[in-house]
């Protein structure tokens, strides 16, 4: 460890998806919602939930559950909605990330996440910049761009066909 | 000083016809039947510009125009002809014959008298 | 009838006498080129001078004769005892037409023009409306241009007669001028010829009339001189900045010097125009009449400075920022006057009814600030126009109408690239080489017409050429190909000319680098049913092709009509609903099958929202059905219930939706919920994708309904 070199760190904000502490940049987030009426756009993928009404803006809501080929998110008392500011084509957009509960901001070393490696991961490595080590946790680095990525319903009718994600029970 | 225009045409309802509308406009008209007598009747005259139909007996608006473009004292004097759309090959020999422009039968006196102000005012 | 009028009857008379006579001479000698010659003229007279007073019936009957006599004249046709008689018998009927001072050609008088025409083995000519010479038909355009006109005349000019001058005085007749003459080829004196023409001109001119009304002044002498005709400045370009440009680059504008040379000389400090001439890059005329140019226009733009109407500049996010808020006040109010309506409060209901009436007032009016006249759009294409057709080696003029009419800005900015692609096919594929127009009998150049006006509540836009038309057989041909549809099919022309918009197919004979690939119209469909605009092509083979775009006038507020399906809220934009009816659960089954349904006798598809949308729930007992009308394409939309109008502020959907069919767009209302709003048109598209060969299975249901 480098003690001389001065240590650079960045917040993020933790969330929970199952068992495993997902991570998101606090510079992405906008706010946190406590669950909301999202209503439903028809014939899009399963994972886009609808959209939601914020302060008068109509901002979409994807289920991260969903995306990672598990069963719905519920809405529960812990549930909410993330706004996270992310890069699509060149430009900004505005939208919202639906998880079961939301967890600490923490602070972590820049470098702190390694590359994720490609084998043995229960989760979708492309969605998974990296993972970390927080108090004796792991912790998994989002790709939130890359999850808004290409063609929506590309990525929706691929994800019908390829059955490789792990398919996790309900629980 | 007013100006002074010769119509070359056979056709005596027409020659008449912008004879009077030239002189209802401020110009000074002079007539002949035919190039023959266009010829006779320049000479000694002080004509700014000839105002002639392409066929006519004796010797046609294409005749005259040649006949005209070869002497020194009419080298250059305007040389307006009438023609019908359907002389557009004749148009052409005129042009070469040395013309100035030309008005399209039918045309209207107005028309007539923008052609006549374009070449000489 | 007038004087001239009763002159040319007595004439005709005469003429015609002495043309029986001298008919019959000619029978007797038949070679005599002096009795055929007269027999020409006198024919050739009574038309000429016969459509100058009104005798149009004669004018026409003797105009065919006249070309077969013509034939005669120049002896590609004998004399024969056949055409003695012939015109003889013309003769004869042109007295007659005379005494009665008919209007129209009997039967006889076309009998005796076929038999004539047989004759001479031509075709019917039918007289062609004068193309050329009547010069003065000015041809105002809408805004003032300053042109930049060179006007070099060949030595000999003057052997014709022609006074240059008097073209020069011509041209100052047609607005604000100034006239440069170049004596730099004016040799010494004893090398003068005094007959021949040594100088030439540059002259700027700004006036309202078009191009060919400039060209026209130089009719006669068009093969006597060197004409060019440039567009120097527009005067309705808004946006364009205030100064004119400067000195050095009006001569590289002009070919008056290069770009290196500017630069060099730029590099010094002197005055430009002074270094040019101290280097001698080029002399001093030259110099002269750019510094004219220049000091031309300016005065030009300071006149029109004073009338300008005081305005200002309003950064557009500013204006965006408060039209978003605009839209959420008229939310919130909705919402105002939705509880001030459940509630016994008198005093709250007049003041819901002032906020109301206050929110209108201020919405029209933030709308308004946001109609931006499309004259500036207009404007941005003379360049475009000007430099494609130089480009493509023709010549090209634009001419507008209605540039007053205004639109909403961010629809505009949303114009910009179909347009330039419309404009783009206009020049490439529409307007002809300037020798093939000269050929086909039209002025050598081509225009591109922008017309915009309003209608109700849109606004439409018209793109025409008067070049070669699309010609709809092709185009069949082409989409038959392309198995879109079959030869059996009946197309009219409109449906022909519809296949455009389908990707790949262009009946374009050569790709340039400019278009013809076929990927270009699709796009351009798909850009104007984003703007919520409809666009429709008509085009007449030969003569030109016309462009209709029809957009609404403001985009971010519409009359909506809410309708409910099972828990989910959906608007319908009024302007396309025609009528609302009721069907009952069975019928509703029964027309969900078939994807079509019956209404007053006339059959039309169906479209169920709730299978459409694959939303849950029962249908209830009485179905609702919307009946919409997109462009005669009628449709019905069914749904659970029918809620009322609203005014519907569209909000976007995120980008990250990207093109969901059927929906586009959200709205937020009184009470927070979100709506979506419904794009009828590719509802009404994907119905019909979703059934193959669309006519036949019509037909087919149309003898099973009865």
């Amino acid at each position: 460890m480098d003690e001389a070199a001065t240590k650079e760190t960045t917040l993020y904000l933790t969330f929970r998806i199952k068992n495993e502490l997902f991570a998101l940049n606090v510079a992405q987030v906008r706010e946190v919602l406590d669950l909301c009426e999202i209503t439903r756009v028809p014939r899009t993928p399963e994972f886009m939930r609808g959209v939601i009404n914020l302060r008068g803006s109509v901002i979409p809501v994807i289920d991260l559950r969903l995306k990672f080929d598990m069963s719905e998110t519920k809405s529960t008392i812990d549930a909410r909605i993330m706004v996270i500011e992310i890069d699509l084509d060149e430009s900004k957009a505005v939208v919202g990330v639906l998880t079961e509960s939301v967890h600490d901001v923490i602070e972590m070393e820049s470098g702190g996440f390694d590359t994720a490696p490609q084998m043995g991961s229960r989760w979708r490595t492309e969605f998974i910049k990296g993972i970390g080590r927080h108090e004796d946790q792991f912790i998994l680095l989002l790709d939130i761009n890359r999850i808004f990525s290409g063609d929506v319903r590309t990525i929706a009718e691929a994800q019908v066909n390829d059955n490789s994600g792990y398919q996790e029970e309900d629980s | 000083m007013t100006k002074r225009i010769m119509t070359v045409e056979d056709s005596t309802s027409l020659r008449e016809m912008v004879s009077f509308t030239l002189k209802d406009a401020g110009y000074d008209v002079v007539e002949a039947e035919d190039g023959k007598e266009a010829l006779a009747m320049l000479f000694g005259s002080n004509v700014d510009m000839v105002i002639t139909d392409l066929n006519m007996p004796n010797m046609n608006g294409i005749e005259l125009t040649m006949t005209l473009r070869a002497d020194p004292a009419f080298k250059f004097l305007p040389v307006v002809f009438l023609t019908t759309e359907s002389q557009m090959q004749k148009k052409q020999e005129a042009k070469a014959a040395g013309a100035t422009g030309w008005v399209v039968k039918p045309f209207k006196p107005n028309q007539l008298l923008q052609v006549v102000k374009k070449v000489i005012g | 009838m007038d004087a001239h009028a009763k002159a040319f009857k007595v004439e005709a008379y005469d003429i015609l006498t002495e043309l029986e006579t001298t008919l019959l001479e000619l029978e007797e000698t038949p070679d005599d080129t002096g009795l055929i010659d007269n027999v020409f003229r006198a024919i050739h007279t009574i038309k000429g001078s016969g459509s100058m007073f009104g005798f149009d019936a004669i004018a026409e009957f003797t105009h065919n004769i006249e070309t077969a006599l013509e034939n005669v004249r120049e002896g590609l046709l004998p004399v024969t005892p056949e055409i003695i008689r012939l015109t003889l018998t013309a003769r004869d009927k042109i007295l007659e037409l005379l005494d009665n001072e008919s209007n129209d050609l009997d039967e006889e008088s076309l009998g005796i023009i076929s038999e004539f025409l047989e004759l001479c083995g031509c075709e019917v000519d039918e007289q062609q409306p004068e193309e050329e010479i009547h010069p003065y038909d000015e041809k105002k355009i809408e805004t003032t241009v300053t042109y930049r006109i060179r006007f070099e005349p060949f030595a000999d000019i003057f052997a014709t007669g022609t006074n240059p001058l008097l073209l020069l005085t011509e041209l100052q007749e047609m607005g604000e001028c100034i006239i440069n003459v170049y004596t730099d080829n004016i040799p010494m004196m004893a090398d003068c010829d005094p007959e021949l023409c040594y100088v030439f001109w540059d002259i700027i001119l700004t006036t309202d009339q078009d191009e060919n009304t400039i060209r026209d002044v130089f009719l006669f002498v068009e093969d006597k001189c060197h004409l060019s005709i440039d567009v120097v400045y527009v005067h309705d370009d808004v946006e364009s900045c205030d100064q004119y440009r400067r000195l050095g680059e009006i001569l590289v504008d002009r070919g008056d010097i290069t770009s290196d040379e500017l630069q060099e000389i730029l590099d010094d400090n002197k005055k430009i125009g002074e270094r040019l001439i101290d280097n001698e890059v080029i002399d001093s005329s030259k110099v002269n009449a750019a510094l004219a140019e220049q000091e031309h226009v300016r005065k030009v733009l300071e006149k029109e400075k004073k009338f300008s109407l005081s305005s200002i500049r309003v950064d557009s996010r500013r204006l965006d920022s408060l039209v978003d808020l605009v839209g959420e006040l008229v939310t919130v109010q909705a919402r105002l006057t939705q509880k001030a309506s459940g509630n016994k409060d008198i005093e709250l209901h007049l003041i819901a009814e002032s906020v109301e009436r206050l929110t209108e007032e201020l919405r029209d009016n933030t709308m308004s600030i946001r109609m931006v006249p499309i004259g500036t759009l207009f404007s941005r294409f003379r360049r475009l126009i000007h430099d494609l057709s130089k480009e493509l080696e023709k010549q090209v003029q634009m001419t507008t109408e209605g540039s007053s009419t205004e639109l909403d800005k961010t629809v505009i900015d949303q114009l910009n690239e179909p347009m330039v692609h419309l404009i783009r096919n206009a020049i490439d594929h529409g307007i002809e080489l300037p020798s093939a127009r000269e050929s086909a009998g039209k002025p050598p150049t081509g225009t591109i017409h922008l017309a915009a006006h309003h209608a109700g509540a849109s606004v439409i836009l018209e793109i025409s050429d008067d070049g070669v038309g699309l010609d709809a057989r092709k185009l069949k041909e082409k989409a038959v190909d392309m198995g879109l549809v079959s030869t059996e099919d009946d197309l009219d022309d409109e449906q022909c000319f519809a296949q455009i918009f389908t990707p790949g197919v262009s009946t374009a004979d050569r790709i340039t680098g400019v278009s013809g690939r076929g990927v270009g119209m699709d796009v351009v469909k798909t850009s104007i049913n984003k703007l919520q605009g409809t666009i429709s092509i008509s085009s007449s083979q030969g003569s030109g092709t016309t462009i209709s775009l029809k957009l609404p006038l403001t985009l971010a507020i519409i009359e909506g009509l809410l309708v409910g399906v099972g828990s989910d809220l959906f608007v319908i934009p009024l302007s396309v609903i025609e009528e609302c009816v009721e069907l009952t659960r069975d019928e509703a089954a029964f027309s969900r099958e078939r994807s079509m349904m019956t209404f007053r006798g006339e059959a039309f598809p169906y479209l169920s929202l709730r299978q459409c949308f694959e939303i849950d729930g029962e249908m209830p007992e009485i179905e609702k059905v919307i009946i919409v009308n997109e462009r005669g394409n009628k449709t019905g939309l069914g749904v659970d219930q029918v809620i009322g109008q609203h005014q519907t502020v569209i909000k976007t959907l995120s980008r990250v939706y990207g093109d969901v069919e059927g929906i586009t767009g959200a709205t937020i209302l009184g009470d927070g919920t979100v709506a979506l709003i419904l794009d009828v048109n590719q509802l009404i598209t994907a119905v019909k994708n979703d059934i193959a060969h669309w006519d036949q299975h019509q037909a087919r249901q149309q003898v099973e309904l009865h």
